[in-house]
């Protein structure tokens, strides 16, 4: 069931920034945004959102962009996909903000695709999936790791038939994320002449998973892909553990959306040994840049006063990384022009604290690096146990590795 | 052979978490005919509670469901009496009315719940989640099996009281001739809001069966209204016995779909066996 928030009429407009004696004459530069602060994506939103006002105070404090402050302007969106092309309208042609950062995920940045190409506008997408693959705007820059659009189930893919996989089943949501990723995993399966032994769709509301696991496992497939959503990751976990799953499936996971967020993971604990999933984001060596420890220190010391995700793991350094391109795409270009700055954006490969990043033509990463981990030696009950390394090991992509898949998924959940 | 017979013993022990869920509903939908599409939001509210006390405290789930359940009366009655003072009293148009009004509690529960612990999933610990009975190949998850049998232990024990207390036979007489029971000099507005009471304690029991067997979240409540009411429809109005029944039925057939025809046709199950029976016994499987 869709999520809607009945925080009614609230629409609660948050206009952040600081003034300062240094820059009063000149108007600050303004960045508009909505933001999912209630609603089904609120927990992603608001640590999004953190992640940005991190850059921002950063920014102002070196003395903002062209000598003017940065100010935020940001709208409730809700979670909701009908609500974004009320706000991103005023806030162009009302607000007259300067520049506009896309919500957190796909659904509701999804409706304001036709209104920035119609304008021109540049957008910084914050996380969307293949949004752009068919609006085909030249100003549209993700921050995301995604890249290529099978990439994805090609790296799991990749990691599963390394480990002998032979066939593969496939259990995902009836929601369009997951069904995004379903349709590239079937694509990628089909190439590979790797035969789909178990097919599942499950619509939202499902209470149990005992019967669809049973029904997976009597497919005695290798390999196990799954494209769940929040609600759902929990139950499918939970009856794998009780139900099994069969000595014969080397790698399980791939898109579980849910299992990124800290509230998530600590409930899991220990259900979570041995699963393959993506993520963005985490605490090993090979992910930390130049500021990336410094952010991370500042964003748990605000995350506790903000009652957002403790970890932040997932979008809150992607979000600093989004103010990142833009300062350096507006103090190289010195100006606000927005054909100016996507041009930069898309010749240039840009530093920030979560690696450097380079666009293709769709305005997507030219190279994905979207990770495959493996969780190992999770406790149960235990959020403090994700800040240190080895508790998921990074197995995709090569250059950011940090270990090797264990398979078959039992022993690997031992 | 062997996935259709595990199909159908996950599908009565789920059956009959779904006659837990739905059994305080057949009180006061079925007997007492107040629209209450909240009770859904009081489960997912009791679930909380749970949630809390076994966080808090380390309660196990079910002590706290029980510890719950005074005070979950305490609120039946209190919602029964804002309801028939501001609605029920007032006339023939109040079930149409009624329902916005529950409706609306509904929508309150669930903004209050999403303040209090905001938007995440939560879960309760206990010695028995997580775990499995093993006969051979097959499995049972012992959630489950507590879940089965707290459930079946619910509503056998509200049927009884229903049927053999002196209470009990109060409210079945509300429900069958209010203009009777007041010639008699019993209070009909009484009985009906201590039995509106009595459903709305039973979901103290019902919200920690709801998050032993899966964690919750605030909305959680709008997966169950289309359920719930089916399985009490199809039960019959106010048949607690039928309500078992029906509810078993759903379980089985729903994890029969799921098991061996896919899960995207597990949702129209529900529907398309209350239109059936509907179709064919208009009262219901056990209806007056």
């Amino acid at each position: 069931m869709k999520r809607r928030t009945f925080l009614g009429g609230a629409m609660a407009v948050a206009v952040l920034g600081q003034g300062s004696s240094a820059s009063a004459q000149q108007p600050p530069i303004k960045i508009g945004m909505s933001m999912p602060q209630t609603g089904g994506l609120a927990g992603g939103g608001k640590a999004s959102l953190l992640g940005i006002e991190i850059w921002r105070d950063d920014i102002n404090a070196k003395g903002g962009l062209l000598g003017r402050k940065v100010e935020l302007v940001v709208y409730d969106d809700k979670s909701s996909a009908s609500e974004t092309p009320a706000i991103y309208a005023k806030l162009v042609d009302v607000d007259k903000v300067d520049l506009l950062f896309a919500p957190y995920a796909t659904v509701p940045t999804a409706p304001i695709m036709p209104f920035v190409k119609q304008r021109g506008l540049l957008l910084m997408g914050n996380f969307s999936f293949q949004v752009n693959s068919k609006v085909g705007h030249d100003m549209w820059f993700n921050n995301a790791p995604w890249g290529p659009a099978d990439s994805w189930a090609a790296s799991f893919l990749d990691l599963a038939q390394k480990a002998g996989g032979k066939n593969m089943a496939l259990l995902t949501a009836d929601q369009e994320f997951a069904q995004n990723l379903a349709l590239t995993a079937r694509d990628v399966a089909k190439k590979r002449n790797l035969p789909v032994v178990f097919d599942q769709v499950y619509p939202p509301n499902t209470v149990e998973f005992s019967s669809i696991i049973r029904a997976l496992k009597a497919a005695k497939p290798d390999i196990v892909y799954v494209a769940s959503y929040p609600p759902d990751s929990a139950g499918i976990l939970r009856a794998v553990n009780e139900i099994g799953i069969g000595d014969d499936v080397k790698i399980f996971g791939g898109g579980m959306v849910g299992l990124q967020f800290a509230a998530v993971m600590s409930n899991l604990g220990s259900l979570l040994n041995g699963v393959v999933n993506y993520n963005t984001w985490l605490p090993e060596k090979s992910m930390y840049f130049d500021g990336t420890k410094e952010f991370f220190d500042k964003y748990t010391k605000r995350a506790v006063e903000a009652k957002v995700d403790p970890l932040g793991y997932y979008l809150a350094p992607f979000g600093y990384a989004m103010g990142q391109m833009i300062e350096a795409a507006v103090n190289s270009t010195k100006s606000l022009d927005q054909k100016g700055i996507a041009k930069y954006l898309r010749e240039n490969e840009h530093k920030t604290i979560v690696g450097p990043i380079a666009f293709s033509a769709d305005g997507e990463r030219k190279e994905t690096a979207t990770l495959q981990a493996q969780f190992r030696g999770v406790k149960d009950k235990d959020i403090e146990q994700f800040r240190s390394s080895g508790k998921q090991v990074i197995l995709f992509p090569e250059k950011l590795k940090t270990g090797d898949l264990i398979s078959p998924f039992e022993a690997a959940r031992k | 052979m062997d996935l259709l017979l595990g199909a159908v013993v996950l599908g009565v022990l789920l059956g009959c978490f779904y006659a837990a869920v739905s059994v305080g509903l057949s009180v006061s939908f079925g007997l007492l005919d107040v629209p209450h599409v909240a009770h859904p939001a009081f489960l997912v509210l009791a679930s909380y509670g749970v949630y809390q006390l076994n966080e808090s405290y380390d309660i196990d789930p079910l002590l706290a469901g029980l510890a719950i359940t005074p005070l979950f009366f305490l609120f039946g009655l209190l919602a029964y009496r804002v309801y028939y003072e501001t609605f029920e009293r007032r006339g023939s148009d109040a079930a149409v009315r009624g329902i916005a009004f529950f409706f609306g509690i509904a929508f309150i529960i669930e903004v209050l719940i999403i303040l209090q612990f905001g938007v995440d999933q939560r879960s309760v610990s206990a010695t028995y989640i997580g775990k499995s009975w093993r006969f051979g190949e097959f499995r049972i998850p012992i959630r489950q099996l507590v879940a089965f049998a707290v459930a079946l232990a619910l509503t056998l024990l509200l049927a009884v009281y229903l049927s053999k207390t002196f209470m009990g036979r109060a409210i079945r007489a509300v429900a069958q001739d209010e203009e009777a029971l007041r010639l008699m000099g019993a209070n009909p507005v009484r009985i009906k809001q201590f039995a509106f009471g009595i459903a709305t304690a039973v979901l103290g029991i019902a919200g920690a069966l709801l998050i032993i067997v899966a964690p919750v979240e605030p909305t959680l409540d709008r997966a169950y209204i289309g359920r719930t009411f089916c399985v009490v429809v199809m039960a019959g109005l106010g048949s607690i016995s039928g309500t078992l029944i029906a509810a078993i039925i759903l379980g089985v057939a729903e994890s029969i779909v799921l098991t061996l025809f896919g899960a995207s046709w597990a949702p129209a199950i529900s529907f398309a066996m209350l239109l059936g029976v509907l179709a064919v016994r208009p009262q219901g499987l056990l209806g007056r």
